[in-house]
């Protein structure tokens, strides 16, 4: 697949076919050009755009042993700079410092929901939090082929999701 | 009903009618759901993915408009129904190319696709023909609202619901209108279009045909923000002042262009139907640009006996999965182009 600029070879972002008289013309067009041209595609800023203006605003000084990590579902901050997606919920927590700015950034300066809110949001994000700390231990239960403490933590997670 | 029965017809979403067809095509809102208690998709176990599936489409398929669902597995679907699934907007193109445990729960009339284990647990659509975003809307929040007395979805104080992309969080809500603007790409405008859309903070894209790029009149446009706004603020600034400016530009567009230059529009129309009338070979991209000009020209009345539910149906029907699906074998491009010229023929010379 081709990727730079028809005009200036920087890479391509916006790609279109025409068609004029049966002939089919692509092109490939960085933003700039394309703006030049008239044909724009304003898109929305993709999350891999925002992480890595985030990586060149934090370059530096940051030291890899304090990064933070989700301590539930094990995932450290550099792997969600690197894949984009978060791993779980208890995420915007564990990383609620580093994230807080990106988030604002990607909605336009907006800081809190302000749309619907569940009816049993009353169950609680503690609840919510206590089944997805119970989840790691049952995998890592398993993996340990420690079955019978995955049978009582299956249970616990039972009661807990019924309650 | 099974996805076998779908192929002869378009879903309701290409029926052609409804508020300000003549530039709205459809109008699709989406909602991002978790389930709560468990990681995001990425950080699942197999049996975890399995787990979210089973539980998800036993909900899906027992809430009150599960008399007329359909489910499909869509890790165990072959190549040809997931394209066909892709080209019908019931799943998107990443959920059709993983291999994760997954799949889609879809009304009998198309409007409603539920699709599980997609970047999210759960992706909701609803998706209508013409401008009923107001109606889609209230169609997704009574899903949304019934699968809510039943599950728990990952919930933030401050952040409301919890998605797996962080662009997504807050309502989880993307909101989306697909216009057709040929009158506004003709004359130069589309630009002001786009300028003003990003003032609005609203994503453009065109519509991508076989290959990945944009092709021909169609854009979609949404929100880009998820948080901050309610889904009613969101939902109406595209009702109330967004889409009918839209609308305006465009039909401003095809006005001046009748009154201006009448035979100019008249000759590409013409050329249009006379193409896909006769050709004996047609790429999928040269179709949807032919198309997309008689449909301007029956919108403008300017072409007779083309009705906009035949030319609509044609857009989908022509599509390589539909069409190899319709004619009942596996084609190459080139068998795809020759067997395409002659399905439009067909549909085409019938009247
Ligand atoms: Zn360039
Ligand atoms: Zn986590």
């Amino acid at each position: 697949m081709k990727n730079q600029c028809d005009k200036c070879g920087k890479p391509a972002t916006v790609y279109l076919t025409e068609i004029v008289g049966g002939q089919k013309i692509e092109k490939h067009l960085c933003e700039h050009c394309a703006a030049a041209e008239g044909i724009t595609i304003k898109s929305n800023v993709p999350i891999s755009q925002l992480l890595e203006d985030f990586i060149l605003q934090s370059a530096g000084g940051e030291d890899e042993a304090s990064e933070p990590t989700c301590e539930v579902c094990g995932m450290t901050f550099s792997q969600f700079r690197q894949g984009g997606r978060l791993g779980c919920p208890n995420d915007y927590d564990a990383f609620a410092k580093p994230l807080a700015p990106l988030l604002e950034r990607a909605h336009e300066g907006a800081t809190h929901h302000m749309g619907k809110v569940p009816h049993r949001a009353d169950s609680g994000q503690k609840k919510q939090a206590a089944i997805l700390r119970l989840r790691a231990q049952l995998k890592a239960a398993i993996a340990d082929e420690d079955y019978e403490r995955a049978a009582v933590l299956r249970d616990q997670i039972k009661e807990f999701e019924s309650s | 009903m099974r996805l076998a029965d779908l192929t002869q017809h378009a879903g309701e979403w290409l029926r052609g009618e409804g508020p300000m067809y003549d530039v709205v095509i459809s109008s699709r809102v989406r909602l991002a759901r978790n389930l709560a208690g468990m990681p995001f998709l990425g950080k699942c176990t197999e049996t975890q993915q399995q787990e979210i599936e089973q539980r998800l489409r036993t909900e899906v398929l027992a809430g009150p408009a599960a008399p007329e669902m359909f489910y499909v597995d869509v890790r165990a679907a072959g190549e040809l129904d997931r394209r066909l699934l892709v080209e019908r907007h019931l799943i998107s193109r990443q959920h059709a190319e993983a291999s994760h445990p997954r799949g889609v729960a879809v009304s009998g009339d198309e409007t409603v696709a539920l699709m599980i284990n997609e970047e999210d647990h759960l992706r909701m659509q609803v998706l209508r023909t013409g401008f009923q975003l107001a109606q889609a809307f209230e169609d997704i929040s009574r899903i949304d609202d019934a699968l809510e007395q039943r599950l728990d979805f990952a919930f933030h104080s401050r952040y409301g619901y919890l998605t797996a992309c962080p662009t997504n969080v807050g309502t989880g809500l993307r909101v989306s209108v697909m216009l057709h603007l040929p009158a506004l790409k003709m004359t130069g405008q589309i630009e002001k279009l786009f300028h003003a859309a990003s003032d609005m903070h609203l994503e453009v894209r065109g519509l991508y045909g076989e290959g990945t790029e944009a092709t021909g009149d169609f854009f979609q446009i949404s929100n880009q923000t998820t948080l901050g706004k309610s889904e009613q603020q969101i939902v109406s600034e595209f009702v109330d002042t967004m889409v009918p400016s839209f609308v305006q530009y465009e039909r401003r567009a095809r006005e001046a262009l009748l009154a201006e230059r009448p035979a100019a529009i008249d000759d590409k129309v013409a050329r249009s139907v006379a193409l896909l009338r006769s050709a004996r070979l047609m790429s999928s991209d040269e179709t949807m640009y032919l198309l997309s000009l008689v449909r301007l020209g029956a919108n403008l009345r300017r072409v007779e006996g083309m009705d906009l539910k035949t030319i609509n149906e044609l857009f989908l029907l022509t599509q390589p999965a539909h069409l190899q699906r319709i004619l009942n074998r596996e084609m190459t491009p080139d068998q795809r182009a020759a067997a395409r010229a002659d399905y439009l023929r067909r549909r085409l010379n019938l009247n």
